[in-house]
């Protein structure tokens, strides 16, 4: 009924492209098709698309500015987080699409006629929300290094001057590699549960069962976006702070 | 002893999700307890109040959600 992993739809130089491969092009393409349209012949009085982003970004970066309160490292960490919320928010929203999930072509396999469709909600794939999460304790370890230096935030996990603190710093090290699977598996859960919970319900009652669920959806989508943003947001600013 | 697999499987299953959501609702409520004594009693930082108890729950629902994904791996692989 519905698979775990994704399915292959063609191979290109080797390299298996999978449906939410394909999904997550589509929303990187309407991101920068929507973003393009909104900033070409930018005016000092806005028209409606401009307006909106203008607003939408002036209260991502005053949120951030009141979450980091230095200027300088707002404007390292602002276009990272808002570009993760931005992603993030379209790659869920897409997958309610009409079109999503639903065309597909027939497959046997082993026996079993399977459908296997041609887009797939792109978070439904443990390997994205992977690399997303992976971009983001990278991009954390990286600022705390360019921040305090090589010597400093390594002295904030390996640490040999006390034995408490060579224990401090330990626990320190397990919890990012923590937090890789926290984000990963947080919003691939949210996102795979509500994909099985739609197919279940289009299967009990067609049309009508669907329809409180995909209200779910729409919120739950926006908030692990925004989960997603915030905690990258709170995990880069620790990495700029001292041990304490 | 197919059967006696598959049911054992859906057994487990069952279990898996069951008791690994009962704690995470318990501290998801706690959380939200919590936050309406914080506004009763000072409703000008409901902003602020608001957008720490999104955060804290989102951490207690990602614990449901490791139980969600370890009940779905035993389903479907």
């Amino acid at each position: 009924m519905v698979r775990f992993l994704p399915e292959t739809l063609v191979h290109i130089l080797g390299l298996p492209i999978t449906n939410t491969l394909l999904t997550t092009w589509l929303a990187a393409l309407i991101v920068i098709a929507v973003s393009l349209l909104a900033v070409r012949r930018m005016k000092m009085v806005p028209g409606t698309l401009q307006n909106m982003f203008e607003l939408f970004i002036e209260t991502a970066h005053s949120f951030v500015q009141d979450t980091i309160h230095q200027k300088k490292v707002t404007e390292l960490v602002f276009p990272l987080v808002t570009t993760i919320f931005i992603y993030i928010l379209f790659t869920n929203w897409l997958g309610l699409f009409p079109g999503i999930g639903s065309i597909g072509f027939w497959e046997t396999h082993g026996g079993e006629r399977e459908l296997v469709h041609f887009f797939r909600p792109g978070n439904t794939d443990i390997n994205m929300t992977l690399g997303l999460a992976i971009v983001s304790v990278l991009a954390a370890q990286i600022l705390g290094i360019a921040t305090l230096g090589m010597l400093r935030y390594g002295s904030k996990f390996i640490n040999f001057t006390n034995p408490i603190k060579f224990f401090v710093g330990i626990l320190e090290l397990i919890s990012e590699m923590a937090k890789l699977i926290s984000f990963s598996f947080r919003l691939f859960g949210n996102m795979f549960a509500g994909e099985v919970l739609l197919i279940v319900a289009a299967f009990f009652l067609p049309f009508i069962l669907p329809l409180p669920f995909m209200m779910l959806e729409l919120f739950v989508g926006l908030i692990q976006a925004l989960v997603f943003a915030m905690l990258t947001l709170v995990f880069l600013k620790t990495a700029t702070e001292e041990a304490h | 002893m197919e059967e006696i697999q598959t049911a054992q499987n859906a057994f487990a299953v069952a279990l898996t999700i069951g008791l690994g959501v009962l704690a995470p609702s318990i501290g998801i409520g706690m959380i939200g307890k919590g936050a309406m004594d914080a506004i009763g009693r000072n409703p000008e930082a409901a902003g602020k109040i608001q957008g720490a108890m999104i955060l804290s729950i989102a951490f207690a629902e990602a614990i449901a959600i490791y139980a969600l994904v370890v009940a779905l791996i035993l389903k479907f692989v």
